[in-house]
């Protein structure tokens, strides 16, 4: 055991030392999450029995502001989000016959023209018409007929022309690509500090934070101007391999650094997980796994991943669920024209075009579809927690 | 870990100690270089900071002739300046700020701060040059100049472009998250522990479903609202009916609501630390519940409070997509703010001030690193969630 990292979460909780009595361990998620895969419900059942749970009236209260906040900023824009993406709100236009005549001599000029004005009421505002479409914002968002043709002719090349496949194929790569590169560094960071003498763990975790806790929009920029123009990077990469380097303009370049801002971001978060997870594996175990003449390689394999794997499943789950809403690299990189991710194709729609119209309705429908993502991402494990919790 | 308690089979061999530290200095770099390559950039003139040459942007040549740059003397006196600086922090400001008292604590330490950020910028910029123009003079060749390096772009940033309005709003949005995101975090977080219903569990699992949801979803919902919330208002409050487009205080709302779920799941954990015998106790000796939360509770949960109000102000900090949809140019936070540097067409200059404004950014995260590091990593691995 490394004594040190054990102070520090121990001394965080140093309010709690004169309760010490009561402390039922360490303050170790390591062994907490290893204990109760899922969420760990039963504790206040098993230990206090129904007096000291909290009568329902006052767990309303407690709760009560909370969940009215969740319900009118996260419930209702929901449901706002899908009436929206069936209905349509437009100004109406009426034609109408302009007779403008200019003076001349003898006679006066007249043209008449027919002209389309938007029908404004007393008070001058334009009047709008919210109709029902149906599918139709979402058929818009996927394609219509020309994702139809690419389909049925199985052009892919013409299908992630279409900006919803473009940002969908984007987003999907990004994930799966990023996932086993945070866990395999995070890992291998740990490893490495956990090796490293004590004394410089302290200043190695205080940088390690930094690319972690930076502003994600800041984090890409300082990642792009090295790389961007004549970066300095790309300065270092083009002495290297003597070539002509245009990283702005080229797609897969954009698509690389993407991915490594991800990594760079994600790692340290990672890292820090499992590096409180290598200080709760059992030493016994691993001096056993000596005697039976396991090598270094077969220790790291079959003593410490798997103690590390509710660790590794609850970073896996929380890189799915962000990685799969990337969106500050797009702004970051300015990617725009060659990468987009599903979060910033809404973003797109909700920004107002040159004439000031925002696309709500197409909007919500990309909204909608990014939904059904995160539903068949979050199935699995909340169907194995409803279990455990019906099951515990 | 000491060599001594080490079995002998466990020692390591020399190359793999070798390896295990080149792969950590390669880290290390790697997740410094970037924020140590802006930092320099943003002293410099910009022929100098988007210069091929490394040792260009590091010398700044440029910076130099146009007559902006430091001695040797400079360096120490700036290097004494912030060892005694860091000297008088440590010894002297950190006993005074003890007091009896969390929110008496927290109240020292923000004037004791403040005060201290002041003296600090007063004695570099006003101090230092007046002490060190004579010892210049005196020291001939070490007096004069060597490096390139100019402030001319924070100045830039700050007085002409009126960052410090972005910032105000920036900390008005946050300080606001922070504050409510807490009282109702923590109210909802007490109650969830110590409650083993089904109906919380319900909560829980469908606030985990709320935190996966992209933000653009909950913005594409809030939008038209809050552009029409006038109209739609009015049947209820008549004439002062509000227009939420635009206001801080919709964004402060909207961005505690995105945070709730977060902030309930880890305020949770925290509690679950807590035994429930010391509710009990104090319930014996005659408090309702909330007396035996506000009295009993509370003072033992400062750190898990601290802990998630260090994440809660991240989150609204950091913030791009919500504040740059929901509020207008006219209280801009400094986030979005920056991205008016770059997005528009662009001259050298603009682009080492949006390089200086990202700095600027970055610094309070940076000191905040330093002094919360240990509540970082605690929030990180005893939460099950994460900001």
């Amino acid at each position: 055991m490394v004594p040190e990292f054990r102070a520090n979460s121990g001394e965080t909780f140093s309010a709690l030392h004169s309760y010490a009595r009561f402390l039922t361990g360490p303050t170790d998620i390591g062994v907490k999450l290893r204990d109760s895969p899922g969420f760990p419900m039963q504790r206040s059942r098993n230990t206090s029995g129904t007096e000291a749970s909290v009568k329902f009236k006052t767990f309303a209260m407690f709760v009560g502001p909370s969940v009215f906040l969740m319900l009118l900023f996260i419930a209702f824009p929901l449901v706002t989000v899908l009436v929206n993406s069936f209905q349509v709100t437009q100004p109406i236009f009426t034609t109408q016959e302009v007779e403008t005549c200019t003076p001349g001599f003898l006679q006066q000029t007249c043209v008449t023209e027919v002209k389309t004005i938007p029908v404004l009421d007393d008070d001058g505002n334009t009047v709008t018409r919210t109709e029902w479409v149906g599918f139709r914002s979402y058929a818009n968002v996927l394609g219509g007929e020309r994702a139809i043709a690419a389909l049925s002719g199985l052009d892919f090349g013409a299908l992630l022309q279409i900006d919803f496949w473009k940002a969908l194929r984007f987003t999907l790569t990004f994930t799966l690509i990023t996932l086993p590169l945070v866990l395999i560094v995070g890992l291998a960071i740990a490893v490495v500090v956990n090796n490293a003498s004590r004394a410089v763990k302290g200043p190695v975790i205080f940088v390690s934070l930094l690319p972690f806790i930076i502003t994600p929009v800041i984090g890409a920029l300082s990642i792009r101007w090295l790389f961007y123009g004549d970066g300095i990077v790309t300065v270092w990469l083009e002495a290297l391999w003597n070539t002509d380097l245009s990283v702005a303009a080229n797609g897969w370049a954009i698509e690389f650094l993407m991915m490594f801002y991800r990594v760079w971001h994600v790692a340290p978060f990672a890292f820090v997980i499992f590096y409180a997870g290598l200080q709760t594996v059992n030493q016994d175990t691993l001096e056993s796994a000596v005697i039976d003449g396991a090598s270094r390689w077969e220790r790291l394999r079959y003593v410490v991943i798997p103690h590390l794997m509710p660790l590794i499943v609850f970073i896996t789950l929380i890189h799915l669920m962000d990685a799969y809403r990337a969106f500050e690299e797009v702004i970051g990189f300015s990617s725009e024209s060659h990468r987009i991710t599903l979060q910033y194709l809404t973003y797109d729609y909700l920004t107002p075009d040159d004439a000031g119209n925002r696309a709500v309705s197409s909007a919500s429908a990309s909204a909608m579809l990014t939904m059904i993502g995160v539903v068949i991402l979050l199935a699995a494990p909340l169907r194995r927690t409803w279990r455990d919790h019906r099951g515990g | 870990m000491s060599d001594a308690s080490i079995p002998r089979a466990m020692r390591q061999p020399f190359s793999l100690k070798l390896a295990s530290n080149a792969f950590l200095l390669v880290w290390l770099l790697l997740a410094a270089f970037p924020l140590v390559w802006v930092l320099l950039m943003s002293f410099k003139s910009p022929v100098d900071a988007f210069s091929s040459n490394a040792w260009e942007v590091i010398s700044g040549p440029r910076t130099l002739a146009d007559g902006a740059g430091i001695s040797i003397v400079d360096i120490v006196l700036f290097v004494v300046f912030a060892w005694g600086a860091i000297k008088a922090a440590t010894v002297w400001l950190m006993p005074m700020a003890t007091a009896e008292g969390t929110l008496q604590k927290i109240f020292n330490w923000a004037v004791i701060a403040l005060g201290f950020g002041v003296l600090a910028v007063i004695g570099l910029f006003f101090l230092l040059p007046v002490v060190a123009a004579p010892i210049e003079g005196l020291l001939g060749p070490l007096g004069q100049p060597i490096f390139g390096l100019t402030t001319q772009h924070y100045a830039a940033v700050w007085v002409e472009n009126a960052f410090y309005e972005n910032f105000r709003n920036s900390m008005v949005v946050t300080i606001g998250v922070v504050t409510v995101s807490l009282t109702v975090g923590t109210l909802a977080g007490y109650g969830l522990a110590r409650s083993g219903s089904t109906f919380a569990f319900w909560i829980l699992i469908i606030a985990l479903i709320f935190r996966a949801l992209p933000h653009s979803v909950l913005v594409a919902g809030y939008l038209p609202v809050f552009i029409n919330s006038a109209e739609l208002l009015s049947p209820i409050l008549g004439e002062n009916a509000p227009t939420l487009y635009g206001q801080p205080l919709a964004v402060i709302a909207v961005l505690v609501s995105i945070n709730q779920p977060f902030t309930i799941w880890m305020l949770r954990s925290f509690f679950q630390n807590i035994p429930v015998d010391l509710d009990e106790s104090a319930r014996v000796d005659g408090c309702t519940h909330f007396q035996a939360f506000r009295w009993v509770i509370m003072p033992v949960m400062w750190p898990g409070v601290i802990t998630t109000g260090l994440f809660s102000f991240l989150l609204a900090y950091n913030d791009f997509l919500v504040t740059s949809l929901l509020l207008d140019a006219s209280n801009q936070t400094m986030v979005p703010a920056i991205a008016g540097y770059f997005n528009r067409e662009t001259t050298t200059t603009d682009q080492v001030e949006a390089v200086a404004a990202a700095v600027s950014i970055t610094a309070p995260l940076f000191l905040l690193v330093m002094i919360f590091q240990r509540q970082i990593v605690s929030g990180l691995t005893a939460g099950a969630v994460k900001g």
